[in-house]
C-alpha cells in the first residue's frame, strides 16, 4: 500500500488553489451548459472512516476483472507474484487502497499523528472529460446508469483520456505490445447477471457501498446529520439490500462530500475524517473541463460557418492573386 | 521572372550518410516498440502518458511545418508575389514536417491497428478536439502534396495535368491556409480540458489564438532559417534581401503574440505566479525571452539588415515557439501522484531519427526536383 505523498499537494498547492477557484466569467460564458445526472444513475459511496485497509476490494477487483497481480520492483525479493501489492492505478490495476500517515500515526482518521485510508478508482463523472476528448468514441457514458464504459475494439490508443482526466484515472498498459486502457467500469459485466461491483460485494465494513446515486445521497445526509458518537447501522454491499449492516458509531467527518461538485460532479462520493487533499484526492474545481473545451470548440466551429466564410474569402483572394502572378506560378523548369 | 530548378549536387555525401544512419537507428528502436510495447522503449508512464513522440514530433514538428502555411498566406492571400521564390522550399519543409508528424502519430498510438476508426463516420466524435485535429492534419497533408505536386509534374513533363491543376490551384491554396489555421489553433484548444492540471501561466482561454499565432511566426522563421542554411551550405546567392523585407511582418506577429500572452496573464492576475522559483517558471521566462529577442531583431532596421542577427532571430523564434509548446504540454502540466518524465535514449533517438528523415528527404528532393529558385540552383 503506498503512502499518499505529501509533496504531491505541497508542490501543487500554488496553482491547485488558483485552478480550483470559481470559474472566471469569461470561462463560464464560453462553457456549454453543465450536464445533469441521470435519475437512474448508479454510484458508490466510499466512507474512509469505515475502511480498515484490508484491501479485499483490491483483490476482488483483480479477480472479477481478470487483472494480473502487481509487484513493485522493490518488493520482488520476497513477493513472487503471490501477493498483489499494487501501489497505484495502472494498466493492470483498476482499484487501489492508499494510506495517509502523519507523525506517530497513532489515531485513525486524524490529520495530525494519525492515519487514514483512501480508495482510488474511476469516479464516473457526470460530465466526463475522457468521453469528451476521445476522438473515436471509445469512451461512452451510459445514458441511464451513467457508467463510463470503454470499448477496446474502437480505441486507437492515443491516451488523451489518460492525459485529460482531472482525477488521473484511465491508465494505458505500456508493458504490452497490444496495450489498452484500463479503468473501473463498475463491474458492468457482473451487473448484467444481477450482481454488484466486486469491491462493494466483498467490503466487510460497508466502506465501499454501491447503489443508486439518489439513495447514496440520502445515506450521506443521514450520516453527516447525525452527531458524532451516535450508534449507526452502516449498510453493506448495496444500499437497500437486506445484508446484515455494520453496527458502529458515527465518526467525525471533515466538511464536504468529495465528488459532489468536483469537475461538474461525479457518481462516486467520498466521506472522510481527514481533509480530502491530504488523502491525495486531486483538488478539482466545479466547472467540468469538458464543458469548457466543448463550449470553445463549438463556438468557433458552430455550423462550420466561420471556416466556410474564411474558406470563401481565402479562395477569392487566392484566385485573384494567382491570376495576377500567373508567370510566377508557372515556372517552366529548363530540365523539365 | 524566377523559375525553379533541381540543385545539381551529389546525393551521397557524408551528411546524408549520417542522416541515413540516424534513420536506421530510429527504425530499430521502433521495431522494439512494435514487438514489446511502448513501455519497452519510451519513458512515458501513468503520470505522463504523452512524451516527446507526441509533443516534439507532432505538436512542435507540425509548427516547424508551417512554412508553407505562412508563405501561402503572405504570397497568395496578401498578394506579396515578390516572396514567391521562397514558396516552394517552404512547401517542401511543410510537406515533410506534416507527413512525418502524421507518421510519428502512428508509432505513438497504442492501438495503431485501429487508427482507421478515425475515418469511419460512425465513430466520429465531434466533441473531441483531437478528432478535429486528426482529420484536419490528414487533409492538410493531402493538400500539401497537391500544392507541391507542380514540382513533380514539371520534372516529369506532365504539362496537361499541371495546367488543369493550375486552374484549380486557388481552391488548394485556400485550403492550405484554412486547414493549418484550424488545426494549429486546435492544438491549443486540446489543452482547454486541462484546466485543473495545467499551470495558469499556460492555461488560458486564449490558447487557440496563442498556438496559431506562434505557429505562423514559426512558419516564417523556418523559411528564414532554411533559406540561410541552404544558401550557406551550397554556396548559393543569399536570399537575405528578400528575407530582410519579410522579417518586419514576422517582427510584428511576434510582438502581437507577446502582447496577447502578457496582456492575458495580467488580466487574469496570473503574473505573480511567474515570480515563484521553479523550473517551469524559469522556462516560462526563457520561452518569452526568446520571443522578445526575435521581436527586437525583426522590428529594428539594424536587426533586419544584419544577416547574422536575422538568422539568430529566426533561431530564437523557433526555440521560443518550441519551448512554449513543450511547456504547455509537459512542463507546466501537473501530473498526479508525483510521476516524473524524462525521455529515454531510444525515445530521443526515434525523435532524432524522424528529424533526420525529414532533412534527408528535403535534401533528396531539392537535388532531384525543381524546388529552389532557379537562377541560383542552376549555377
Amino acid at each position: 500500500m503506498t503512502e499518499v505523498d505529501r509533496r504531491d499537494f505541497l508542490r501543487g498547492a500554488g496553482f491547485a488553489t488558483a485552478a480550483a477557484a470559481v470559474p472566471t466569467e469569461a470561462s463560464a460564458a464560453i462553457a456549454r451548459p453543465p450536464k445533469q445526472i441521470s435519475p437512474q444513475a448508479v454510484g458508490m459511496l466510499y466512507d474512509s472512516t469505515l475502511c480498515i485497509g484490508c484491501r479485499a476490494c483490491v483483490a476482488a477487483c483483480k479477480e472479477a476483472n481478470k487483472m494480473p497481480a502487481e509487484v513493485p520492483a522493490t518488493l520482488t525479493g520476497w513477493n513472487e507474484n503471490t501477493w498483489d501489492s499494487a501501489e497505484d492505478l495502472s494498466g493492470r490495476t483498476l482499484n487501489v487502497i492508499k494510506v495517509y500517515r502523519n507523525g506517530t500515526a497513532e489515531q485513525k482518521d486524524h490529520e495530525i499523528n494519525g492515519f487514514a485510508f483512501v480508495k482510488r478508482h474511476c469516479l464516473h463523472c457526470i460530465d466526463p472529460s475522457c468521453v469528451s476528448v476521445c476522438p473515436v468514441g471509445a469512451m461512452q457514458k451510459d445514458a441511464a446508469t451513467g457508467i463510463v464504459r470503454y470499448d477496446p475494439d474502437v480505441c486507437i490508443g492515443c491516451r488523451y483520456c489518460v492525459y485529460g482526466c482531472p482525477f488521473g484515472v484511465p491508465q494505458f498498459d505500456f508493458s504490452s505490445a497490444l496495450g489498452k486502457i484500463a479503468k473501473c467500469e463498475f463491474c458492468r459485466h457482473l451487473q448484467k447477471d444481477g450482481k454488484i461491483p466486486a469491491c462493494c460485494d466483498v467490503c466487510p465494513t460497508g466502506a465501499s457501498l454501491f447503489g443508486p446515486v439518489k439513495e447514496l445521497e440520502r445515506e450521506i445526509e443521514r450520516r453527516t446529520a447525525a452527531a458524532p458518537g451516535t450508534p449507526y447501522q452502516f449498510p453493506r454491499g448495496k444500499i437497500g439490500e437486506n445484508r446484515p449492516p455494520n453496527a458502529a458509531t458515527i465518526p467525525t467527518y471533515v466538511k464536504g462530500v468529495y465528488g459532489e461538485h468536483e469537475a461538474g460532479g461525479t457518481q462516486v462520493r467520498y466521506l472522510a475524517g481527514v481533509p480530502f487533499p491530504k488523502l491525495g484526492l486531486p483538488t478539482v474545481g466545479r466547472q467540468s473541463p469538458a464543458s469548457l473545451s466543448e463550449g470553445m470548440q463549438h463556438t468557433i466551429y458552430q455550423w462550420l460557418i466561420a471556416p466556410l466564410v474564411a474558406f470563401v474569402g481565402f479562395a477569392f483572394l487566392a484566385r485573384r492573386n494567382l491570376a495576377l502572378h500567373r508567370d510566377d506560378d508557372a515556372p517552366t523548369s529548363k530540365e523539365g | 521572372m524566377s523559375t525553379a530548378a533541381p540543385l545539381r549536387r551529389s546525393l551521397v555525401t557524408p551528411t546524408t550518410l549520417v542522416l541515413v544512419a540516424l534513420v536506421v537507428i530510429a527504425f530499430s528502436f521502433l521495431l522494439q516498440r512494435f514487438l514489446f510495447g511502448l513501455g519497452a522503449v519510451a519513458n512515458i508512464n501513468p503520470g505522463y502518458p504523452w512524451g516527446i513522440w507526441v509533443v516534439v514530433d507532432v505538436i512542435i514538428g507540425t509548427a516547424f511545418g508551417c512554412g508553407g502555411f505562412a508563405m501561402a498566406l503572405l504570397v497568395y492571400i496578401f498578394n506579396r508575389g515578390q516572396y514567391h521564390p521562397l514558396m516552394r522550399p517552404a512547401l517542401l519543409s511543410g510537406l515533410f514536417g506534416y507527413t512525418l508528424g502524421g507518421f510519428a502519430v502512428i508509432f505513438d498510438l497504442g492501438r495503431y491497428w485501429q487508427a482507421y476508426n478515425l475515418l469511419l463516420p460512425w465513430h466520429a466524435q465531434l466533441n473531441s478536439v483531437m478528432f478535429e485535429v486528426a482529420l484536419c492534419v490528414m487533409a492538410y497533408v493531402v493538400v500539401l502534396w497537391i500544392e507541391f505536386s507542380p514540382a513533380f509534374l514539371e520534372r516529369f513533363g506532365f504539362v496537361g495535368i499541371k495546367r488543369i491543376l493550375e486552374r484549380w490551384m486557388f481552391v488548394i491554396v485556400a485550403l492550405g491556409v484554412l486547414l493549418p489555421t484550424m488545426h494549429q489553433s486546435s492544438l491549443g484548444s486540446m489543452l482547454l480540458v486541462m484546466e485543473y492540471r495545467l499551470s495558469p501561466l499556460w492555461f488560458t482561454l486564449w490558447l487557440p489564438a496563442l498556438f496559431v499565432i506562434s505557429a505562423l511566426a514559426m512558419g516564417y522563421a523556418v523559411v528564414m532559417f532554411e533559406a540561410t542554411v541552404v544558401s550557406k551550405t551550397f554556396a548559393l546567392p543569399s536570399e537575405h534581401s528578400l528575407i530582410s523585407k519579410m522579417s518586419i511582418v514576422v517582427g510584428w506577429i511576434t510582438v502581437a503574440w507577446l502582447v496577447l500572452r502578457f496582456g492575458d496573464l495580467f488580466a487574469r492576475n496570473a503574473l505573480p505566479l511567474a515570480f515563484i522559483g521553479s523550473i517551469s517558471v524559469f522556462l516560462f521566462w526563457v520561452e518569452n525571452a526568446m520571443f522578445l529577442a526575435a521581436a527586437l531583431v525583426f522590428i529594428t532596421p539594424a536587426g533586419r539588415a544584419s544577416q547574422r542577427a536575422s538568422f539568430l532571430g529566426a533561431v530564437a523564434l523557433l526555440a521560443g515557439g518550441s519551448l512554449y509548446r513543450l511547456d504547455a504540454y509537459l512542463i507546466g502540466y501537473q501530473p498526479l501522484n508525483n510521476w516524473s518524465y524524462f525521455p529515454s535514449v531510444p525515445e530521443l533517438m526515434v525523435s532524432i531519427g524522424v528529424v533526420a528523415l525529414e532533412v534527408l528527404l528535403y535534401l533528396i528532393f531539392i537535388k532531384t526536383l525543381p524546388v529552389l529558385h532557379g537562377d541560383a540552383a542552376r549555377r
